[in-house]
């Protein structure tokens, strides 16, 4: 653990009452992310991998231990506090794309910043060059409705980037689509990843995001088994998949 | 003003959930403001159309005159007291005698009250007029229209009159219907027939100042004293029985009113919140981009708040024309009622009064902003992960 990490994990217990017992979802987990990194939280469904993920968004609390994000421990924060470290640090990705349904495309990218309070026109621009990363230029008054769903995941990708956040976090981002766009959209956050250093975590057990990893972190019945640096095997996606 | 901002874009956006929650809210907006002139005009008018044509600004009564003792009738007059009489020389009063007799329309007997009153009062709104004699030989007289009906009287028709003269002796001559009126107050009408006072006194062979009672103009200045002989009857007094009568459906009415609001209060609670718990994913989802509850709350509650807004220019739009054209056209009263009694007026016209309007406006729009702030308050407090997920708890 580096004093420089952008994300630490201490203890970490996460317990949820069901039928009047605990039922524990994560236990004593111990992890580090810095900065740039492309990692995904990997393990079978109930491993407790969104838990992880939730917890490290500030958007769950837990049961004992502590993660310090960007300095801050979510588990100190208020409410307000909370939800300020998410406008401004975080982008989240989610699998069924959670886009407002009555906002056009550039109305879904532009909300993080009107939460920012940015100026009319520096929004603006940053909704466009966010929708050119994820070439959906040519969408912007779209609804969801009339979007395909890797075009909409596409949204949301450029909704969690719009704002360059310092971590992206993507809840299977590719369980509702088909091979192809799962690749487009891996690319694109591979590209991201690159171009603007943006950490990204993963909780997947997609193979065809593992593909694209730079660290796996192994979880089973809520406990770090494996976390172990890979190869990408996927830079070149659409070569493979031409 | 970024609420206002994202509250404006989500209501112009949403389509057609805004119009179905703006056209609900229309219509408890109207019909409230509706059901309530409804009411509140069939009072009024109740109350106007007895002072225009029975009770005037109060009355002088026999002392032993009881509206309610048609026995007692024939027995309850008297010559009137100088000061009754200047009032009505002078037009400021009309007297009218009455005595108990029968009709006897196509061969059957119908019981009747026999009122007379000078044909060129001005007094109260019947058109006495026509109680004037043209012939010396034929008593013109005045039925109101649900009277024609139950006798099967029409204008031209003979019809003979019996009644006790002041010495108990009974006499009879026929009357020819000179007009028959239509009258709101059923009081004037049913079972009573119009002559002129002059008659009536020469029928019952009485004094030429005799009466049974005075009417005062309702914008008499000054009333006289009272005698032992004479008692003041103030308006007050003649309408105690409608107020009262009022008062007993108002709260029957109030009890209408309350289920009505209450279904009207239901459906936008229902539009409401199903509208607002159909959206907890959409608010686990601000919260997830970092939307502080407090401003998810004010952005829900503001919404609400902007759709009673809308749904108050809605209402206009289509309400105020249909609210206009209902005060003016009014509503017809089934004759039953009126049979029954009741002076109710043969059509009621609703009345809408400044209090009424910004009344029923603010109720619905606290209304319409409660039953916002109060589901989105609780999907708030859910964690966002729930929120997110579409739990409610």
């Amino acid at each position: 653990m580096g004093d420089g990490a952008l994300i630490t994990t201490k203890n970490l217990v996460k317990q949820y009452p069901i039928g009047g017992r605990k039922f524990t979802a994560l236990k004593n987990i111990n992890l580090t992310f810095e900065t740039g990194e492309f990692t995904g939280l990997v393990g079978p469904s109930g491993s407790g991998k969104t838990t992880l993920l939730n917890i490290i968004g500030a958007l769950d609390n837990p049961t004992e231990g502590h993660v310090i994000v960007m300095g801050q421990d979510t588990r100190e924060l208020k409410h307000r506090q909370a939800a300020r470290l998410r406008t401004e640090h975080l982008g989240f990705v989610f699998q069924t794309f959670n886009l407002l349904p009555v906002y056009t495309v550039f109305e879904n990218v532009e909300f993080p910043l009107l939460l920012l309070e940015m100026s009319g026109a520096d929004r603006k621009k940053a909704v466009l060059k966010a929708l050119e990363w994820v070439d959906l230029s040519d969408k912007i008054k779209s609804r969801p409705a009339q979007l395909s769903g890797g075009e909409c995941q596409r949204v949301a990708v450029a909704r969690a980037m719009v704002k360059r956040p310092k971590i992206v976090l993507a809840d299977e981002p590719t369980a509702n689509l088909d091979a192809a766009n799962s690749h487009n959209i891996l690319e694109t956050m591979f590209r991201l990843n690159k171009e603007l250093n943006t950490t990204y975590i993963f909780a997947t057990h997609d193979e065809k995001v593992i593909g694209y990893l730079r660290r796996k972190v192994t979880l089973t019945d809520g406990q770090v088994i494996e976390d172990v640096s890979t190869t990408p095997r996927y830079p070149t996606a659409n070569e493979e998949m031409s | 003003m970024l609420i206002p901002k994202l509250a404006f874009r989500n209501i112009t956006s949403a389509g057609l959930r805004t119009w179905l929650n703006v056209f609900v809210l229309s219509i408890a907006f109207v019909a409230i403001i509706w059901v309530q002139g409804f009411i509140a005009g069939m009072s009024k008018q109740i109350m106007t159309d007895l002072i225009d044509t029975e009770y005037g600004g109060g009355q002088f009564w026999h002392q032993a005159y009881d509206p309610f003792d048609p026995l007692t009738v024939e027995d309850s007059h008297a010559p009137l007291s100088s000061a009754l009489v200047d009032l009505v020389s002078t037009g400021k009063a009309a007297s009218i005698l009455i005595t108990s007799g029968a009709i006897f329309p196509d061969g059957r007997v119908q019981t009747a009250m026999i009122k007379g009153i000078d044909p060129a009062q001005k007094v109260i709104n019947l058109p006495t007029g026509v109680l004037k004699r043209e012939n010396q030989h034929v008593i013109p007289a005045l039925i109101g229209a649900r009277m024609a009906k139950q006798a099967n009287l029409k204008v031209g028709d003979y019809v003979t009159a019996r009644w006790r003269d002041v010495h108990g002796t009974f006499d009879a001559t026929d009357v020819q219907i000179a007009e028959i009126m239509n009258v709101n107050v059923a009081s004037v009408d049913n079972g009573q027939i119009w002559v002129s006072i002059k008659d009536l006194r020469q029928m019952l062979q009485a004094s030429p100042n005799e009466a049974t009672l005075v009417v005062l103009n309702k914008d008499i200045e000054s009333v006289p004293a009272a005698d032992k002989t004479w008692i003041y009857r103030d308006q007050d007094f003649l309408l105690k029985e409608i107020v009262e009568m009022i008062k007993a459906k108002t709260a029957g009415s109030s009890i209408l009113y309350v289920l009505l609001l209450g279904m009207a209060l239901l459906a936008i609670f229902d539009t409401q919140v199903l509208a607002i718990f159909r959206r907890r994913k959409e608010m686990g989802t601000l919260m997830a981009l970092g939307m502080p509850r407090g401003k998810i709350i004010s952005l829900f509650t503001l919404e609400g708040a902007l759709h009673g807004a809308m749904a108050l220019i809605i209402g206009a739009v289509y309400g105020v024309p249909l609210l206009i054209l209902s005060a003016k056209k009014g509503f017809g009263v089934p004759q039953a009622m009126s049979e029954m009694g009741v002076a109710v007026p043969t059509t009621l016209y609703p009345s809408y009064g400044v209090k009424l309007f910004i009344g029923t406006i603010l109720l619905v729009m606290v209304t319409v902003t409660i039953v916002s702030f109060l589901p989105t308050r609780k999907i708030v407090k859910l964690k966002p992960t729930d929120a997110l997920r579409g739990k409610l708890s």
